[in-house]
């Protein structure tokens, strides 16, 4: 289990190092920056200026040099917007969008097990049916299109909710409602798919042979077997929420990543966003390697 | 004869599926009592495992439905009572055990949390449990039960998970344990140790034994009287000697005489051309020796099996010789050419000539393609029959030579038994007139009777043919009727090898020894004999 996770860790710092080299060359790609940055009619002893100040004049390979060791401190240089480190700003940032996904996750994985597993073992039933609908409704409607409906519902129209910003748990409600909708829909099919799968399985029969009461032998028996493959979606909804979710963000005035990213991609806030990819990645990787120990905690098979 | 135990009385169960509905079982009667063992013998599809399932409440409503009939337990008819009250009977009253203890135990719980559910779901303190539940893995014969609790199964072998399925059976003393083939998936050896094991523990406890099988060794071994099923129907009951030596109903008698290992054993004809040799081949995986300075030789026309229980390295063989395998050292010389170090175009010449038919059908056939498309396809392959026009008849002729007929052409695997199926890749493999055809485990997941008419047909095959035969099989019955002469394999390595009526009628070796021991004989009246002769002896 520690050689799996050792191996897995090894394997996501290599990927995070290639994408640090792709980040490198692909930003060098978009052109010069100082032709970019700098209103157009900039003088060239401005540009001059500009690439000695950043070091866009030396050789490519002392650039990329200096990148990996800055890179390596956590050092990205300031926000050229905010004149601030842009680590800074983005961990910030980050510091909303983390509790956002944790609870929305949260949230979606409990619900989504227990309506699923339900609904597996009442299969063909009306609870079976009404769980297939909302998912499938949750799991198809497009999200900025419930967060705008949302607004004019819940904060226009009945005036129970802020419409946009943070600072009361209020203000929280819509966004981590909205954002719940689709994952929700999604991981509950696959809870509900995986459970009827696993409820089929000879294991279940001994269990109800041996006289085991209809709780147990869904939540104890079946579930942890279910779980499996459930794991992997949650896993892949759960690093979409920590790359940000732009749209919501930026519909509820969220000052989270996702908004943070946008935002430095239209100002073209180089170093933020560079930040900001790699932040994220850090945050993806090490979730990578958390569902990696969740699956050898629930399987033992993969423990030895 | 004392008071039944347990009694079900004119069951009838229905299965309502998509293409309509099937009687699994008709108007069944039969009743267990204390201290007895009754078998439920029947081949697949006979609705054998139907009424035990019925008797625990398993059978899942829809697609079942139970038409009508009683079961009675303890003057209640379990058919009737309420979930709650058959929920608490179940593994208390009546447990029982199934065939494949790996699927049937949950993989993701220790061995020991599971036993010891048995008894903590029925309410009883976990302490008690966790006593009980050493004793009983003492009991079952697995060494350390302190170390065997804390385990989960994947990490038993085969015979020990049954072992420990038995365990757990018995956690509350029950007074019936229903066993649905506990010991098919096991080695020979195995099984018989585990049938004498369910035995012991019966006499122990005196509970009542209901044993679901399509084996009559086993029948002959374990059971005291027997229940014969077909198509859904009890068509004989009796004691298991008189329903052997007096079959009354035509299918029970064509069930006896289909059972292998009676005939004449083949005398081997020394004249015969060399066809393959394999000298010394070795094959290992990481630190696992599946092969170990592996020699054998077989002549045109000649049958050679290769027998051994799970694991030592009889497929291994077969694939290494076939070069779906790459050996590590060795030879395999077909015809005097090297298999193991030829070029890739020889060894495709040389592959035709080779042919394999695999254990399971259903897999080995691509359920999108049609039987005409798979026996032709190795035409395409080896770009023989370029006449088009001319395979279909070639295909029907095929067809009619493994017994199926011309209209089976264009339909698919699925619409099959698992007997037509084996012909259709029996069929296949003829298609390229093949020299030799390794058949591993070909008929072992057929039904007895099914068994024998494949055999059959192989054997009319080598004698019109000529076609030579590697017989990989662990079913010794089968071996003694079909082969000419023997290898015996253990842990990778060859530890006998001999004409057929040497290997069966003085064997040298202490594993063969043990391996024809172990295999059981359907007569009853022998079975007895050899236990007797194991007691006093």
């Amino acid at each position: 289990m520690t050689k799996m996770i050792g191996q897995r860790a090894i394997a996501s710092l290599l990927s995070l190092l290639g994408l640090m080299v792709l980040v490198f060359f692909l930003s060098r790609l978009t052109g010069d920056p100082a032709v970019l940055f700098l209103p157009i009619d900039a003088t060239e002893e401005m540009k001059q200026q500009f690439r000695a100040l950043h070091g866009l004049d030396l050789p490519l390979i002392e650039q990329f040099g200096r990148y990996v060791w800055d890179l390596l401190h956590l050092d990205f240089g300031e926000s050229l917007r905010k004149a601030r480190p842009a680590i800074d700003i983005v961990l910030e940032a980050y510091a909303w969008t983390l509790p956002l996904a944790l609870i929305t996750m949260s949230l979606v994985v409990v619900a989504a097990i227990v309506l699923g597993s339900l609904a597996a073992f009442n299969v063909g039933g009306f609870f079976d049916r009404l769980v297939s609908i909302i998912s499938l409704v949750g799991a198809s409607a497009p999200d900025f299109w419930i967060a705008i409906v949302a607004i004019v519902v819940f904060s226009l129209g009945l005036g129970w909710l802020p419409t946009s910003g943070v600072g009361t748990p209020w203000h929280w409600i819509l966004p981590v409602a909205v954002l719940f909708i689709r994952p929700f829909g999604l991981v509950v099919q696959v809870v509900r798919g995986s459970m009827l799968s696993a409820l089929a399985a000879p294991y279940v029969k001994t269990a109800r042979a041996k006289g085991v009461k209809n709780l147990p032998l869904i939540f104890v028996h079946t579930l942890r077997n279910g779980m499996l493959p459930v794991i992997t979606v949650i896993g892949d909804q759960a690093a979409a929420m920590l790359n940000g979710a732009v749209i919501v963000e930026t519909i509820f005035g969220f000052p989270g990543i996702g908004k943070l990213m946008i935002d430095s991609i239209l100002q073209r806030d180089f170093n933020v966003v560079l930040a900001a990819i790699m932040v994220t990645a850090i945050a993806i990787f090490i979730m990578n390697i958390l569902i990696d120990i969740a699956y050898g905690l629930l399987d033992p098979r993969i423990r030895h | 004869m004392s008071e039944p135990l347990l009694t079900v009385k004119n069951l009838s169960v229905d299965f309502h599926t998509a293409r309509g509905t099937v009687h699994a079982v008709r108007n069944v009667s039969w009743s267990v009592s204390r201290g007895e063992t009754l078998a439920i013998l029947g081949e697949s599809g006979s609705g054998k495992s139907v009424s035990a399932n019925a008797v625990m409440n398993l059978l899942d409503t829809p697609p079942a439905e139970i038409v009508s009939g009683e079961i009675l337990y303890e003057g209640e008819d379990l058919l009737r009572v309420s979930y709650e009250k058959h929920r608490a009977l179940n593994g208390k009253k009546i447990a029982m055990i199934f065939q494949d203890p790996l699927g049937h135990l949950n993989p993701v719980y220790t061995v020991g949390w599971q036993i010891m559910e048995m008894m903590t779901a029925h309410g009883r303190p976990s302490d008690l449990a966790r006593t009980r539940a050493l004793e009983l893995i003492a009991r079952v014969g697995l060494p350390d039960p302190e170390a065997a609790m804390r385990k989960y199964p994947h990490q038993f072998s085969g015979g020990q998970r049954q072992r420990l399925m038995i365990a757990m059976a018995l956690m509350l003393k029950p007074d019936i344990l229903i066993a649905d083939e506990p010991t098919t998936a096991l080695d020979v050896t195995i099984q018989a140790e585990v049938l004498a094991l369910l035995k012991e523990l019966q006499a122990e406890t005196g509970m009542a034994l209901v044993l679901i099988t399509h084996d009559l060794g086993v029948v002959a071994e374990i059971a005291d009287r027997v229940v014969v099923m077909n198509k859904g129907e009890i068509v004989e009951t009796g004691t298991a000697r008189d329903v052997y030596h007096a079959p009354q109903h035509a299918y029970t008698q064509k069930l006896i005489a289909a059972a292998p290992g009676k005939g004449e054993i083949r005398q081997l004809d020394g004249a015969a051309p060399l066809l393959l040799e394999a000298k010394n081949l070795c094959k290992s995986y990481g630190k696992f020796t599946a092969l170990r300075d592996v020699s054998l030789t077989l002549a045109r026309g000649q049958s050679l099996a290769v027998v051994g229980e799970s694991g030592s390295g009889k497929s291994t063989l077969a694939r290494t010789i076939l070069r779906l395998e790459q050996a590590d050292s060795g030879q395999a010389l077909w015809k005097g050419r090297d298999l193991i170090a030829m070029n890739a175009r020889d060894l495709l010449e040389c592959r035709r000539e080779i042919q394999m038919v695999f254990q399971d059908p259903t897999q080995s056939l691509n359920p999108r393609m049609s039987v005409y498309q798979l026996i032709a396809e190795g035409w395409d392959i080896h770009k023989l029959m370029p006449d088009k026009s001319k395979r279909r008849a070639r295909v029907l002729e095929l067809l009619e030579q493994v017994g199926l007929s011309p209209e089976h052409a264009d339909r698919y695997p699925h619409q099959f038994s698992g007997g037509q199926r084996q012909r259709i890749a029996i069929a296949r493999a003829l298609a390229l007139e093949p020299e030799l055809i390794i058949c591993d485990e070909a008929v072992s997941a057929l039904d007895v009777s099914i068994q024998a008419q494949v055999i059959a047909l192989l054997d009319g095959l080598r004698q019109r043919l000529g076609i030579s035969f590697l017989f990989i099989a662990h079913d010794l019955g089968v071996v003694r009727d079909f082969a000419d002469t023997v290898i015996v394999m253990k842990a990778g390595e060859i530890v006998e090898r001999g004409p057929t009526a040497e290997i069966f009628e003085a064997p040298q070796h202490d594993y063969t020894q043990r391996l024809l021991a172990a295999n059981l004989d359907p007569d009853p009246d022998v079975q007895a004999a050899r236990r007797a002769a194991l007691t006093h002896g």
